[in-house]
């Protein structure tokens, strides 16, 4: 009985135990959570109660929700002519400007990776295009890209060449558009391929060297194959944000409903969310095109995912 | 540890709060006064001219200061308010809106503060505040300018077409559709290379604003595929290769063409002509005179003219109330006349000795006042509009773009046709 230690100096004992093991346990937890309470309020959220709305009709007078629409709204938007051609249009800026995109900030970045003089003023310069406000970027491509009065028609017309109708034309629209886009990214991704690139320990070029590779042989055999996981990176963010083309279509626009061209010949699916959301007041219908293009993107990142990993995997065995 | 959990313990207080802040409820707001520093807030779009006006009222009133802020085109502000109205948040205290919208608004009530008091019964004309009067009798705007449109011309333009620059000749030669176009070719043909009109959306407009039932029928069904419709858009389509810039109307290349002279004439109501010096450019380019002809093809017609409204999520609403009823009082909308041009709509400023002798020095020194109550005079027809009016005349405006860019005007039309019924 003696031999019994004092029972409250036990119980702190193991109060305290027990607190470090929460500590350990809960604590990691506890830091990362504001992100997700974050996400919850600003993403999960509204991604949630989008995917409700969209079984709903939209009561535009009462500004309230309708009665259940089951998956109307979903078939409306799938069989709207208007939705198809927003689609085809996503995808060809898409492929207009994705894909050059990481090709050109792939060279970019092989370029800055060399021994440049003032090499700090060549990196900053090509993030410049970043920092500038997509709207005053509009702004400015606009009046390149004005049908009549503009800047590059007025250069082709010097050349000798005719005029593009850069508003009026389905691919010369999407073409002026990708340039905007590109003209923001390419620096921005460069920059993040240059970091993955200095980061390739350089003994490897050196052996390659002895090897009797030249340049442009270690570029391909040593360089891409060692930033392919920056690849995938890169690849899948802007795939996600090719698709999500909004502010340079909308302001590309000088017809006063700004709905991607008259005949919306350059409208983006994302415009068209908005378009039938805020302009026309349908908010199941903008919620299931929402939805619809929501499970598009994720389907088109896990297959560039598995595509790319697998070159990856390849490469590696 | 201890300290971390109160940290969360508030984080998660944070977050229900913001929450609940989430969910907002219809009905009046809390009226509060003015506290200090706090002033009433008011959003215009386009030139409502009420800059020296604000002024002089914050002189007048240091207990109600008011502030502006300007959107420069009434389809984005319509954007803005619209997401506002349903989010029921947002809002000013006193909302500019375009006439088009106003059917809009009665149709559903609701949100808005019904402003109907002695003041300001019989201040307006009667079609403008029947537009912004609900079947019970809530008035829920008050007018500030109208829009009856005579024709802008560039006289020094049509000098060189050997056409007549006098405007009483002027007027002689257009009052019917048929006579203005014919006199197009004869301008366009003389003169290639400048178009006749500055957009085809302009044409339609004014050639809209003089059909009875152009989208809806009285009982607000939708009715867009009728024959006179239809013949006003084959007319519009018809001219577009011959008379018409085919610019987009607000466009960067519709605000050059005024510069460079794009065109010869443009459907002109009061407020127009703020818009035409300022694209031009005040003074004048050397050898531009611009004048105004007392006609309109076709009889009269109205185009535009706005309303203040009040929303209901307003905690100012009686100092806003006041505020509006001095800003659309005869005698204020005659000083906006003198200086911007905006024609009133109200019955006591039309019979203001000083507007009827108004000159415009800008437009040749024509009688600006004397041509435009004529304007109003003549007017003989009220389109009837539906709340989805503004909705529909969007996608039509859409219609004679996609002509303009080269679409066959049939298949344009049945896109148009699909278009409104998406709206439905």
């Amino acid at each position: 009985m003696t031999d019994l230690p004092p029972p409250s100096r036990d119980r702190r004992l193991l109060r305290r135990q027990r607190r470090s093991r929460w500590d350990v346990r809960l604590a990691p937890y506890l830091y990362v959570s504001p992100f997700f309470i974050l996400f919850g309020i600003v993403g999960l959220f509204p991604l949630i109660y989008t995917g409700y709305l969209s079984l709903f009709d939209w009561n535009r007078a009462a500004y309230a929700r309708g009665d259940f629409a089951g998956l109307e709204n979903y078939r409306f938007v799938l069989t709207d002519p208007v939705f198809q051609k927003a689609l085809v249009n996503t995808f060809s800026i898409f492929a207009l400007s994705s894909i050059p995109q990481v090709v050109l900030a792939v060279i970019v970045a092989a370029l800055l990776d060399t021994h440049l003089r003032g090499r700090t003023f060549w990196r900053m310069s090509v993030l410049l295009p970043f920092v500038v406000a997509p709207t005053a970027a509009v702004l400015i491509f606009g009046s390149l890209f004005a049908d009549r009065y503009g800047l590059v028609n007025g250069l082709l017309d010097w050349i000798g060449l005719d005029p593009i109708r850069w508003h009026v034309s389905r691919f010369w629209s999407h073409f002026a558009i990708a340039g905007m886009v590109n003209w923001r990214w390419t620096g921005y991704n460069a920059l993040i391929f240059l970091a993955a690139m200095q980061a390739v320990p350089r003994d490897l070029y050196e052996s390659a060297a002895l090897d009797g590779a030249g340049r442009i042989r270690q570029f391909f055999n040593v360089t891409l194959p060692l930033i392919r996981p920056t690849m995938i990176f890169v690849i899948v963010t802007s795939t996600i944000g090719g698709l999500q083309i909004f502010t340079e279509p909308r302001l590309f626009d000088d017809t006063p409903n700004r709905e991607g061209g008259p005949d919306h010949q350059y409208m983006t699916s994302t415009l068209y969310i908005y378009v039938k959301g805020i302009e026309d007041q349908f908010y199941g219908r903008a919620s299931a095109a929402a939805w619809i293009l929501f499970v598009i993107i994720v389907g088109i990142a896990l297959v560039n995912f598995a595509l790319t990993r697998l070159a990856t995997r390849r490469n590696v065995a | 540890m201890r300290h971390f959990r109160t940290r969360a313990a508030i984080a998660a207080l944070a977050t229900l709060t913001l929450a609940a802040c989430g969910g907002g409820s219809g009905g009046d707001s809390e009226q509060k006064s003015l506290g200090d520093g706090e002033s009433l807030t008011i959003t215009t779009f386009g030139e409502f001219g009420y800059d020296e006006l604000i002024d002089q009222w914050n002189t007048d009133h240091p207990d109600i200061q008011v502030k502006q802020t300007k959107v420069s085109l009434w389809d984005d502000w319509k954007n803005e308010l619209n997401t506002n109205l349903q989010a029921n948040s947002g809002l000013p205290d006193v909302v500019a809106v375009e006439g088009d919208f106003m059917p809009a608004i009665v149709a559903a009530p609701d949100r808005w503060v019904d402003l109907s008091q002695d003041e300001v019964d019989g201040r307006w004309l009667d079609f403008k505040s029947d537009g912004a009067t609900t079947p019970d009798g809530k008035l829920l705007g008050y007018a500030t300018d109208a829009g009856p449109e005579a024709i802008c011309y560039r006289a020094d333009l049509f000098e060189k077409a050997g056409l007549p620059t006098d405007r009483a000749e002027v007027a002689a030669q257009m009052t019917t559709w048929d006579d203005y176009f014919a006199m197009g070719e004869k301008f366009t043909s003389a003169m290639p290379g400048v178009a006749w009109y500055d957009a085809s959306g302009s044409i339609a407009q004014a050639m809209l604003n003089q059909v009875e039932f152009p989208f809806e029928k009285a009982d607000n069904s939708i009715d867009v595929d009728n024959p006179e419709l239809k013949a006003l858009y084959d007319t519009v389509a018809g001219n577009v290769d011959t008379l018409s810039t085919k610019a987009a109307q607000w466009g960067d290349d519709w605000s050059a063409g005024f510069k460079k002279d794009g065109f010869a004439t443009i459907p002109c109501p009061g407020w127009m002509r703020s818009n035409i010096k300022d694209n031009t450019g005040d003074p004048a380019p050397d050898g531009v005179t611009w004048d105004i002809a007392d006609v309109f093809p076709g009889g009269g017609g109205n185009w535009g003219g706005s309303y203040l409204a009040i929303p209901k999520t307003s905690e100012h609403q009686k100092e806003a109330l006041e505020f509006i009823t001095w800003l659309t009082a005869p005698e204020q909308q005659v000083e906006i006349f003198k200086k911007y041009g905006n024609f009133p709509s109200q019955v006591d400023a039309l019979k203001d000795e000083d507007l009827l002798k108004a000159t415009d020095p800008y437009f040749n020194n024509a009688p600006a006042g004397e041509i435009f109550s004529n304007r109003a005079a003549a007017i003989d027809v009220q389109p009837y509009h539906g709340p989805l009016y503004s909705d529909i005349l969007g996608k039509f405006q859409d219609a004679i773009n996609r002509v303009d860019q080269g679409t066959d005007p049939a298949k344009s039309w049945k896109t148009f046709l699909t278009e409104v019924k998406a709206l439905q």
